[in-house]
């Protein structure tokens, strides 16, 4: 599906990072797998480091301390915020709707929506999509878009397909109407029919969690997970990503009458460094156009890793300057989608530690 | 190019004998994050690069289908 609009724009992003950091160097003993073999593994896939929260740290603290930080340096004001989207797929609770909580503790406004997304590593372009959309309201002049996850405690230990690479994190993006004429594009696919390709099988109305379903068993490469953990199928994972991304990004240019050579930079979700560069390769676009460096440093907290990249290779350059982006985000769902947006003069563009 | 690709393959599993199987999926001796340290150590050693869309099991399930990949894939 093809989407356009018009007259929006971004004027700042905040990423908020756990200072808590776990090396990879560290857990290497947890896994069913020869030294040797996972430090070969740690230099192809980008395992390094990943900031995750301690265990009574949820999805609204990261937020608001976000939303504080920016209220305390005056790039916001609590009155100005007319909708709150927050797109997470490890929410407070399962219900009330986290964004009402966030409003709630920060004293916003009543006359507000608040919406929870439930989305994951394409969750930044869905957000910014239903961002543009609440902003065709006359209404509705700004929206603070919160994305996050702290996915890592849904993570075993001792899976090495996944463990190393799940960090958590936030990001707060303010999206508001633009005076200055402009045209963003984008393009989103799905395909439920994959569904379990990544998922948390157990801990929803289908499969509560339970005893059995905390019990550790083992996969066929001798990775130990539960039912209650995150279950990642790669082959099924890096087949979809290497079909189904590159046509999309090139039909996205086609609609947008653009080449790769209008674009300044990839900004990618990141699940690590190996298919980074296997897209980079595919779409010929050079490495340094398409930063991979998030996973190494971060870890992956789905939907955050775009704005991770934004806020953590470019800071200064969308502050003083400006930079044709192609985002792109892919994976849970399935969902596939990207968008090309130009960002310019940000307010704030910015990493910050919880 | 055959002893080059069993030395690649006895480096990633050093405990494996590669030379009986037909298939290494099929027959537990690689899984997909080996496919992984399979396509760096090819690209390095034949300075190649393997199409994204190529890295699939069947295209390594044996020596055979290895060589011919190795053969398909652009030079750098």
């Amino acid at each position: 599906m093809n989407l356009t609009f018009h007259n929006k724009s971004i004027t700042g992003i905040l990423t908020v990072l756990p200072s808590k950091a776990i090396n990879f160097d560290d857990e290497i003993d947890n896994y069913n797998f020869s030294r040797a073999q996972s430090m070969k593994l740690k230099l192809a896939m980008g395992y390094k480091q990943r900031r995750v929260v301690d265990e009574d740290v949820c999805s609204s603290d990261l937020c608001i301390h976000g939303l504080e930080y920016l209220f305390e340096e005056k790039f916001l004001a609590k009155d100005e915020i007319d909708a709150l989207i927050l797109v997470t797929q490890s929410p407070d609770h399962f219900m009330p709707p986290t964004s009402n909580i966030i409003q709630g503790r920060l004293g916003l406004k009543e006359d507000i929506i608040c919406l929870d997304i439930n989305q994951g590593c394409a969750g930044y372009i869905i957000g910014l999509i239903q961002s543009f959309l609440m902003l065709e309201q006359e209404s509705i002049n700004k929206v603070a878009l919160l994305n996050v996850d702290v996915l890592s405690s849904k993570v075993s230990n001792k899976d090495r397909n996944s463990n190393p690479l799940i960090g958590d994190g936030a990001s707060v993006t303010i999206v508001e109407k633009s005076i200055i004429p402009s045209t963003i594009h984008a393009n989103i696919k799905m395909d439920g029919q994959k569904a379990d390709v990544l998922m948390i099988p157990a801990g929803g109305f289908r499969l509560p969690s339970s005893k059995a379903t905390a019990k550790l068993e083992k996969d066929s490469s001798g990775n130990e997970r539960a039912k209650d953990h995150l279950v990642m199928k790669g082959d099924d994972v890096f087949n979809f990503i290497m079909t189904k991304v590159p046509p999309l990004i090139n039909s996205l240019l086609e609609q947008a009458q653009k080449d790769i050579e209008d674009i300044d930079y990839f900004m990618f979700h990141q699940p690590n460094k190996f298919i980074l560069k296997k897209l980079a390769d595919k779409l010929d676009v050079p490495y340094e156009k398409m930063p991979n460096n998030v996973v190494e440093n971060f870890g992956n907290a789905s939907g955050v890793s775009i704005p991770t990249a934004i806020t953590h290779n470019l800071q200064e350059k969308l502050i003083h300057d400006e930079a044709n982006l192609c985002l792109a985000g892919f994976g849970v769902g399935l969902t596939w989608s990207s968008m090309l947006i130009q960002l310019k003069n940000l307010k704030f563009c910015k990493t910050i530690n919880y | 190019m055959i002893e080059q690709i069993k030395i690649i393959l006895k480096s990633i599993r050093p405990e494996l004998d590669f030379t009986s199987s037909n298939n290494f999926f099929e027959d537990g001796l690689l899984d997909s994050f080996e496919l992984v340290l399979m396509v760096t150590e090819l690209e390095d050693t034949f300075k190649i690069v393997i199409d994204g869309v190529d890295i699939i099991p069947e295209n390594f399930k044996n020596i055979n289908s290895i060589v011919s990949l190795i053969n398909s894939s652009k030079k750098r």
